[in-house]
């Protein structure tokens, strides 16, 4: 079966190639991580107009089925907001954050905070996926930068919901193709009142891995 | 005592009343529940994509195509009667809206996890399918009831 030959190509390629990963090459994916997130926590930052602190990102490589758990847990209420990557090295961009944090940045632009997370309007849930859209296209940008790679955004969704619901739709496309799932991961917080925990997450498909470490001579 | 199994996502489980089966975050993937009555014996997997293509390395239960035959004969291995059968499905939501050209997860679950039950004869006595909202839903062995729940509404009981 084509279908078959097909999945289980891109699968094995992706479980092969993480396994083999030296410590220097995730120490690259990190670097890679640091300045694309360094770059869209600027971006939040002047949105803002207040200061936006990063960890340094973590690489994960887990089974697809896990990914939405890690935000803590199926059934936490988040904002999420989704961009997909083209160009050479096609890959997921995802910017999280819990409910209230949504909340939060959503007032920052419109002035308001929704009173119904579950109701929102257009415009409301508008002004979160702007914020997603500022924050991957720099993300996107720096790597362009770094790697100088044929990278490009393209139109950003976003919505808020149960973790699980919103995060499985998006990794669901990527376990067609293979079984785990490379996760690079960010997590930044909005110094002030209510301060604003967020995760941005890069996911690389299984080749475009490989053209990413490529790039930056690590292959 | 009544006691909660969580299944995960790619994960199934059968057990006896008066077990409540949930699960949580239902979005693009599909609840599949199946419930004999007599013995009220019921099972309940959660289906993330709608084809294996024959591979067999990873879980059956992740795929429409492999998960629901699994369902069933561990259904039938617990000693459920399968012309009493009554089957619910709900989730294959499109989260991010109708827009999104590429991802159209949900639809195909839907339908995948319809043909499988149609392979093996099953016919779905009850569903909550669609749209652009995550459900959890939690199945309850002593009645069979599938409640559906969606932040922001009522739970609604199928």
């Amino acid at each position: 079966m084509k279908g078959g030959t097909l999945y289980n190509r891109y699968s094995k390629v992706m479980e092969d190639l993480l396994k083999r990963l030296s410590d220097s090459q995730i120490d690259a994916i990190k670097e890679i991580g640091n300045i694309g997130a360094g770059n869209a926590a600027t971006a939040l930052s002047e949105i803002l107009n207040t200061k936006v602190n990063m960890t340094v990102p973590s690489v994960k490589i887990i089974p697809i089925e896990r990914v939405p758990s890690v935000v803590g847990g199926l059934e936490v209420i988040i904002g999420g907001v989704y961009m997909r990557m083209s160009g050479d090295a096609p890959s997921n961009l995802l910017f999280v954050v819990p409910v209230e944090s949504a909340l939060s940045l959503m007032e920052r632009v419109l002035g308001y905070r929704p009173m119904d997370y579950t109701n929102l309007k257009e415009i409301e849930i508008s002004a979160l996926i702007e914020i997603g859209n500022i924050m991957c296209g720099s993300y996107i940008n720096t790597l362009v930068k770094f790697t100088h790679l044929n990278l490009h955004p393209n139109v950003p969704y976003g919505t808020i919901d149960m973790a699980g619901a919103v995060l499985s739709e998006i990794i669901a496309n990527l376990g067609e193709v293979a079984d785990y799932a490379l996760l690079i991961e960010t997590v930044m917080t909005v110094v002030g009142e209510s301060p604003i925990s967020a995760y941005f997450f890069l996911m690389p498909d299984p080749d475009a891995l490989t053209v990413i470490l490529r790039s930056i001579g690590m292959m | 005592m009544q006691s909660r199994v969580i299944i995960g996502i790619a994960e199934l489980a059968v057990d006896i009343a008066p077990t409540i089966i949930v699960t949580l975050g239902l979005g693009s993937c599909v609840g599949v529940t199946m419930y004999d009555p007599k013995n009220k014996l019921g099972g309940m997997i959660h289906i993330m994509l709608a084809n294996s293509h024959g591979d067999t390395r990873g879980k059956p239960a992740k795929f429409a195509d492999t998960g629901i035959p699994l369902l069933l004969s561990k259904m039938l291995e617990r000693g459920a009667d399968k012309n009493n059968l009554i089957v619910k499905i709900a989730g294959g939501a499109r989260m991010f809206g109708n827009h999104v050209p590429a991802l159209n997860v949900g639809g195909k679950n839907v339908k995948a996890v319809k043909e499988a039950l149609s392979a093996l004869g099953l016919k779905i006595r009850a569903e909550d399918t669609g749209g652009n909202r995550g459900r959890t839903i939690e199945l309850f062995l002593e009645t069979g009831d599938l409640a559906v729940k969606v932040i922001g509404e009522d739970v609604k009981i199928i």
